[in-house]
């Protein structure tokens, strides 16, 4: 009996992403959290039909990685950007991929409205508590205590205020029909981020309503930290302030 | 045969804009526009269309870019504080090739000046306005049915060369009511193979003005510089008594059209007065005021700001002919005997007879 060898292939790059290396730093969250998304895009058949608004940080070169239609949008304003690209498609699947600089600070307005207009669009916040791209400064996420090349005392509650909980406040608008914060720090963690993308893709598929994951994310370089440490912080101090789970889910059970 | 309605400058503007297929919209109130947003917020719903009141004119500029990536038609309207936010997005527009068309019923400043008639975004209009080396297509409208026929024109050079395009009035030209012929729009649409609309049978495609590799970005501004250098074959203006005239009036907009009065009134007295009113004020009419340098024994450049579009026509006059100004800052509409008085001191100044 002459038996081919039978070998499944368990693990492969998404079609959706490009073969090509990532320009992140090494440790750094977005090149994971850029699979997983990709991943999803493949696992509901969207590769064809996906019109995802890019947006300012170190997230910029997003299109070199992404094998789908993609608009750059000036920084923070990706929600208003995917606005424009959902009502004049709205049988795309549309969504931002953007930092905590982009959203948190200068886009504050536009993912505010767009959440509270009930946008059927998908918003992949990705939080590093500093603005990376730019060299590592105080973001509106950034930890109390955290020094950054502009709080290099540490932030301080007292001039800057304390840290933005985006998932949080974004929750308690009407229009926001799911929303999670998750990380990708460990195993455990990575599948929960999964399962939470999954249901934010289909809220959209199935026109549902705005869809938002916020994923705590690492920056070794701006934290001036390994990999391992800088992932250590993500499940540690990053998690104490920012706490994971599923904040809204208007259509559970 | 075409309907004639009595509408407002900026209802005209509305008209026009659905008539050329315009089925999305994104605006944030302010005076004296807002018949355009109402208008659109009326009509949008009934032909299936978009309107969104944005939470800014921020909002409403990128939304404007998000849809105008898809390849529809879409348009915002503003005014002077508003634009003024919108430049960043603009100049985005510029960058990545994205068409698009933005209204400025201009208003006086600067800051939150007044709503008075005011010619004082001519530079931020002709100059591409935000940050970067680019130009916007610049019309501007003189009555209501300028608004109608340029709204629709400016959708079509929109797509033509990829680039957003502006209309720029004031709040005369916004206000006026005055009959309108509606004429219907026939161009058919174009092929939009650079428009997102998702990696069908194709890799997918990017819109963006972020070139970092050596060299691609000089190659990009180069690229740029020869569409703007090819919009110059889009020059529009109007000529008004002009033949013989001694002294040519130069001005665009509201000024323009209430300067045909002043002409009437001179040439009744004898005066070879006539007007140039550039209709593109980006591409300007070099040629043409070039011509008219020649020709004329004298320019005169009259706005409603403190100088602005003179600077053009000097330019083009390269000093064939004197140029001379009145400038009016906001705060009232002059009428046609006090431009005409205006002329009349050039005219004695420079000695004609
Ligand atoms: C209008 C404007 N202001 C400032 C900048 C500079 N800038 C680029 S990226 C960025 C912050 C990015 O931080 P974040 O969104 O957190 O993304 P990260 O790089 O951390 O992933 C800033 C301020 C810009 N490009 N445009
Ligand atoms: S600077 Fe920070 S966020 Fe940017 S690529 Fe490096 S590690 Fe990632
Ligand atoms: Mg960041």
């Amino acid at each position: 009996m002459s038996a081919k060898p039978k070998l499944k292939q368990v693990f492969d790059r998404p079609k959706s992403l490009k073969d090509v290396p990532y320009h992140y730093c090494p440790g750094c969250h977005h090149g994971l959290i850029h699979r997983l998304v990709a991943e999803q895009i493949d696992a509901f058949g969207l590769q064809e039909s996906t019109l995802a608004a890019a947006s300012v940080g170190c997230s910029v070169l997003l299109y070199d990685y992404f094998d789908v239609d993609i608009v750059e949008s000036p920084h923070g304003r990706a929600a208003a950007v995917a606005t424009g690209l959902k009502r004049a498609k709205p049988d795309s699947f549309v969504f931002t991929y953007q930092g905590d600089g982009d959203l948190a600070a200068i886009g504050t307005a536009e993912i505010v409205h767009a959440a509270n207009r009930g946008e059927k669009i998908t918003v992949i916040f990705v939080n590093n508590a500093v603005f990376g791209m730019t060299g590592g400064q105080m973001a509106p996420t950034t930890l109390e205590g955290q020094v950054t090349t502009t709080s290099p005392y540490g932030r301080s509650a007292a001039e800057a205020g304390l840290p933005i909980r985006v998932c949080e406040m974004l929750s308690t608008l009407e229009g926001t029909a799911f929303a999670a914060r998750v990380a990708v720090d460990n195993i455990k963690n990575l599948k929960k981020a999964k399962a939470a993308l999954k249901r934010a893709f289909t809220y959209q598929t199935k026109g549902w309503g705005f869809s938002f994951v916020e994923f705590l994310s690492s920056c070794p370089t701006n934290w001036k930290m390994t990999p391992e440490e800088a992932n250590a912080r993500v499940g540690k101090e990053m998690a104490d302030y920012f706490p994971l789970g599923v904040y809204k889910d208007v259509r559970a059970n | 045969m075409a309907r004639r309605v009595l509408i407002k400058g900026n209802e005209a503007i509305a008209m026009g804009a659905i008539e050329a297929g315009c089925r999305f919209y994104f605006g944030y109130p302010i005076t004296p526009q807002n018949e355009i947003p109402e208008y659109m917020s009326m009509a949008m719903p009934k032909l299936g269309g978009t309107f969104l009141q944005a939470e800014s004119e921020v909002a409403s500029i990128n939304m404007l870019l998000g849809a105008a990536a898809t390849g529809a038609r879409v348009m915002t309207s503003s005014s002077s504080p508003g634009i003024s936010l919108k430049q960043e997005g603009i100049s985005y527009l510029a960058g990545s090739q994205i068409p698009g068309v933005i209204v400025n019923m201009s208003r006086s400043g600067p800051g939150l000046g007044g709503i008075h008639p005011s010619q004082g975004d001519y530079f931020q209009s002709t100059r591409g306005g935000g940050h970067g080396d680019y130009r916007t297509l610049v019309l501007a409208p003189s009555t209501a049915q300028e608004n109608y026929d340029l709204t629709m024109l400016a959708f079509d050079l929109a797509e033509k060369y990829r680039n957003p395009v502006m209309i720029l009035g004031d709040a005369l030209i916004g206000q006026i009511k005055e009959p309108v012929e509606l004429k219907s729009y026939r161009k058919k649409p174009q092929d939009k193979p650079w428009a997102l609309t998702g990696a069908k049978g194709r890799h997918g495609q990017i819109l963006k003005s972020l070139f970092l590799a050596d060299g691609e970005l000089t190659d990009h501004n180069w690229m740029l510089a020869k569409k703007y250098k090819s919009m110059e074959k889009e020059v529009r203006f109007e000529t008004y008594r002009a033949e013989d005239a001694q002294l040519m009036l130069v001005a665009f907009g509201s000024v323009g059209r209430i300067l045909k009065t002043s002409v009437d009134i001179l040439r009744e007295k004898g005066k070879a007065v006539g007007l140039l009113r550039p209709i593109t004020v980006y591409p300007f009419p070099k040629q043409a005021v070039r011509q008219a340098a020649e020709e004329a024994k004298a320019l005169m450049v009259m706005e409603l700001n403190t100088g602005q579009m003179v600077e053009d026509v000097k330019l083009a006059a390269e000093c064939a002919c004197p140029v001379d100004f009145y400038g009016r800052p906001p705060g009232s509409i002059p009428t046609p005997d006090e431009l005409a008085k205006e002329a009349m001191k050039v005219w004695r100044k420079r000695g004609l007879k």
